[in-house]
């Protein structure tokens, strides 16, 4: 077991913050955990919250190489752990048939090293670099592909039936996201520490717009949370993520506006929202609403 | 478990860093958690052996001091799915509020707060120069002066001010008495009626206006940002007195009482206004999940015939031996879904979920048709369709709907004989028909032909009762005069139960 990559929880949160990433108590600490525990940890919650960035963020603030498994449906080990270059076996065959070597010699020369095609979770197995794997959208796979990940995810370990068992040489850390489409597997669960990772608070939101936005200033960040909020609070088919509001701080400071009102709440809307009902129901609610003062918003709708 | 490598190195790590903290020694941890595991298992979250292992082991990891990260670091370990939160927070402030000091992790210093209190009494009785008694320490608050400071706090938003408030006001308007077997909800309303919170809003909203005409959205914005402060009231409020129960009846005792139920237990019948929001946001992702299932059952299920061209084609890689069979893709088959919903007072907010569920997944069947009676009965499909958002559909529904043909009591019979007669035909060999009720028929006749016939009919006939199994039967309900006409009669109380009927529907 190498060395612990963190001091302490605070600790975490300021390394993450270096790199632009803006951890709150929970996400930090688990963090933390994680790595003292070398458990890998499954990261749920609404789209376009930070769960990808978090793994990006933890793997640049230890300097550690990213390995991103995309996960969808239809994967499968060949494409996960590793698979043996038949073209490369049949070459070597057809080479090996003229110089008249046994059987058994050919065979552990194909079934080697030079045969073998790392994929992802492999190659993160096998580095001898500092890595962060990351499995992206594991809900995406099916229930029967999900037991791929199980030995690697407590052992650390790949068994390759021809080779053996493939210890790694150090404990990586391990992010595995998932928009919780489908229930994971208890197997799977078992196996991770889980965090969920919600929209942010205001005061987090809007040190977020400040630090990824650099340019706005600070009412207007402050008047962009609001707004979120309020939204965020409505019955809506897909709330405004992180990244939206972030989209939206920039078209917002690339208007040059300074400051949100109605008209301009209502014209960028669809920067927010990403369907028509939801920005109707919005700019109703938010701007519209009140019918003894005639709002400017009533009479363009 | 390969991690075993980590033990040894974390004690002596902690010991010399000082920054992590173990236990001098294990063994009241170990016990305190194994009490806590015990506490979740009974609130019904599936714990098991490895996870309570991982927790103890991460506690060990933690500063000893920090609550917070304590709870999460539980959390990361116990609790793995994102709805059994609430559950895992009642019994965790429960559980562990009593013991803080003995295990410092104590939240907050009850009297620093309540000096607090007297302090900005003093300082706010002086501003207002309206201050009789200064608020010395001995003194108690008068309710205006309660209510101004209050009143100020929110309009600032304080939070330190805010819990201090909160702790005064459960002490002086719930009225709590030792022994006193009344429920948390109780004393909740007590204080929180006392307060007249809507009051406050208003004056609070009067004030942010000071007199000038603001927009509209400025105003919505101003209301959000109080609102939200009142509710971080409530929530104050609300764990003050959940303290203060634990204290006076021990903590045993309480966490059975205030034990939540997880959103998949929560009778659909009997949920309370916040149970119904957290079933309806569960709601939504089981759509989804079944959506999803049953479209991976379809594509991936059975293979479709021998593609002989693209075996070929395939073979070519090999050499020309077809090592690899291709199949076509089967020609997926999708199924009609008939709804007969009984949205009369008794079950109407069940009808209500099973509605919504079905519209969710209407994209995974060729044609989804909702009815629903009460002792007339009519068609509602037209009212979910192109209709973005479900809940006004469902709204439509209960109000538009044409379902009383005498009295508008529940009348299945007569129901079932009109659907019969109208749209009995339309019943075909693809058709899975879904019965919703509880089959409470107020002593009509049952007219149960009609489900005989729907079955000869149909190609599944389904009834979901949303009564606990033990009442079938009793009084006025007929469920099993229709039941021996349908392919299976399912209880589906909770979403737990509704997840488990869909699993068996395809």
């Amino acid at each position: 077991m190498a060395e612990p990559r963190f001091e302490s929880v605070p600790g975490v949160t300021d390394a993450l913050s270096k790199v632009d990433y803006l951890a709150d108590e929970s996400i930090a600490g688990i963090v933390y955990l994680a790595d003292r525990l070398g458990k890998p940890i499954l990261v749920e919650g609404p789209a376009g919250t930070g769960k990808t960035q978090l793994a990006k963020s933890v793997a640049e603030m230890t300097g550690a190489r990213l390995i991103r498994l995309q996960c969808y449906e239809g994967l499968d080990e060949a494409k996960a752990l590793y698979e043996w270059n038949y073209k490369k076996q049949l070459l070597r065959i057809q080479a090996e048939r003229n110089e008249g070597n046994v059987w058994a010699d050919v065979e552990t020369d194909i079934f080697s090293d030079d045969f073998l095609l790392t994929r992802p979770l492999l190659e993160a197995i096998r580095a001898d670099d500092p890595v962060v794997l990351l499995i992206d959208e594991v809900d995406r796979v099916e229930v029967e592909t999900e037991a791929l990940l199980l030995e690697i995810l407590s052992e650390y370990q790949v068994s390759i039936p021809e080779l053996g068992t493939i210890t790694a040489r150090q404990i990586p850390m391990v992010f595995l996201t998932s928009n919780n489409t489908r229930e994971l597997s208890e197997a799977l669960k078992r196996r991770c520490l889980f965090l969920h990772i919600d929209y942010p608070d205001m005061e987090r939101e809007k040190q977020i717009i400040l630090t990824k936005v650099p340019e706005i200033t600070e009412t207007l960040a402050d008047e962009i949370t609001r707004i979120v909020r309020s939204i965020r609070s409505l019955e809506l088919k897909k709330s405004p993520s992180v990244s939206e509001t972030l989209d939206w701080a920039r078209t917002l400071v690339l208007l040059g506006v300074d400051h949100v009102d109605e008209e301009t709440a209502a014209g960028t809307a669809n920067v927010l929202l990403k369907y028509q009902s939801d920005i109707a129901k919005a700019v109703k609610e938010l701007v519209a609403n009140r019918p003894s003062v005639g709002a400017p918003g009533v009479g363009r709708r | 478990m390969s991690d075993g490598t980590v033990d040894p190195a974390a004690p002596s790590d902690a010991a010399s860093s000082g920054a992590v903290a173990t236990l001098v020694d294990g063994r009241p941890i170990f016990e305190l958690l194994t009490g806590f595991i015990t506490e979740l298992r009974d609130a019904g979250l599936p714990v098991s052996l490895t996870e309570s292992i991982d927790a103890m082991r991460a506690v060990e990891q933690i500063p000893v001091g920090d609550r917070e990260t304590f709870k999460y670091a539980l959390a990361a370990t116990l609790v793995k799915n994102h709805a059994h939160w609430r559950s895992f927070e009642t019994v965790f402030e429960v559980y562990f509020s009593l013991r803080g000091s003995a295990w410092q992790i104590d939240d907050d210093d009850a009297h620093e707060l309540d000096e607090l209190v007297d302090e900005m009494l003093g300082e706010n009785g002086q501003g207002q120069g309206e201050g009789k008694g200064q608020g010395g320490s001995g003194e108690p608050l008068s309710a205006e002066q309660l209510a101004e400071m209050l009143y100020r706090a929110l309009l600032k938003g304080d939070d330190t001010m805010l819990r201090a408030i909160a702790r005064q006001s459960v002490r002086r308007f719930a009225g709590m008495e030792p022994g006193r077997p009344v429920g948390g909800t109780y004393y909740l309303y007590r204080t929180l009626r006392n307060l007249d919170l809507d009051a406050v809003m208003d004056r609070l909203m009067e004030s942010a206006q000071g007199g000038e005409e603001r927009s509209a959205l400025e105003e919505r914005l101003t209301r959000d940002e109080f609102q939200a402060r009142i509710d971080a009231l409530k929530k104050e409020i609300e764990a003050e007195i959940r303290r203060r129960l634990v204290a006076d009846r021990g903590i045993d005792a309480m966490a059975k009482t205030l034990r939540k139920p997880l959103p998949e237990d929560v009778d659909f019948m009997h949920a309370s206004r916040e149970e119904m929001d957290l079933i309806r946001k569960a709601l939504q992702p089981l759509a989804r999940r079944l959506a999803v299932r049953l479209a991976r059952k379809r594509r991936h299920g059975r293979k479709g015939p021998l593609d002989f061209r693209a075996t070929v084609r395939h073979s070519l890689s090999f050499g020309g031996v077809p090592a690899e069979p291709q199949f076509r893709y089967p020609r997926p088959f999708k199924p009609e879904i008939f709804v007969v919903a009984d949205i009369s007072g008794s079950v109407a907010s069940f009808a209500r979920f099973i509605l919504m569920l079905v519209h969710a997944i209407a994209s995974q069947f060729s044609k989804v048709r909702s009815f629903v009676f009460i002792d007339g009965i009519d068609e509602v499909t037209d009212f979910f369709d192109g209709v973005e958002d479900v809940t006004e559909a469902v709204h439509r529904v209960n109000t538009e709907a044409d379902v009383v043909w005498v009295d508008g009591h529940s009348d299945y019979g007569h129901a079932f004989e009109m659907f019969q007669e109208r749209w009995g035909s339309q019943v075909g060999p693809k058709t899975t028909v879904l019965l919703l009720g509880d089959a409470r028929n107020n002593y009509h006749a049952s007219q149960s032909w009609v489900v005989k016939e729907l079955q000869h009919r149909a190609r599944h006939v389904y009834w979901l009762n949303p009564e606990p199994r033990s009442y079938w039967d009793t009084g006025d309900s007929i469920v099993s005069d229709y039941g021996v006409h349908c392919d299976g009669v399912y209880e589906c109380r909770n979403l737990r139960q509704l997840e488990r009927f869909v699993e068996t529907l395809d």
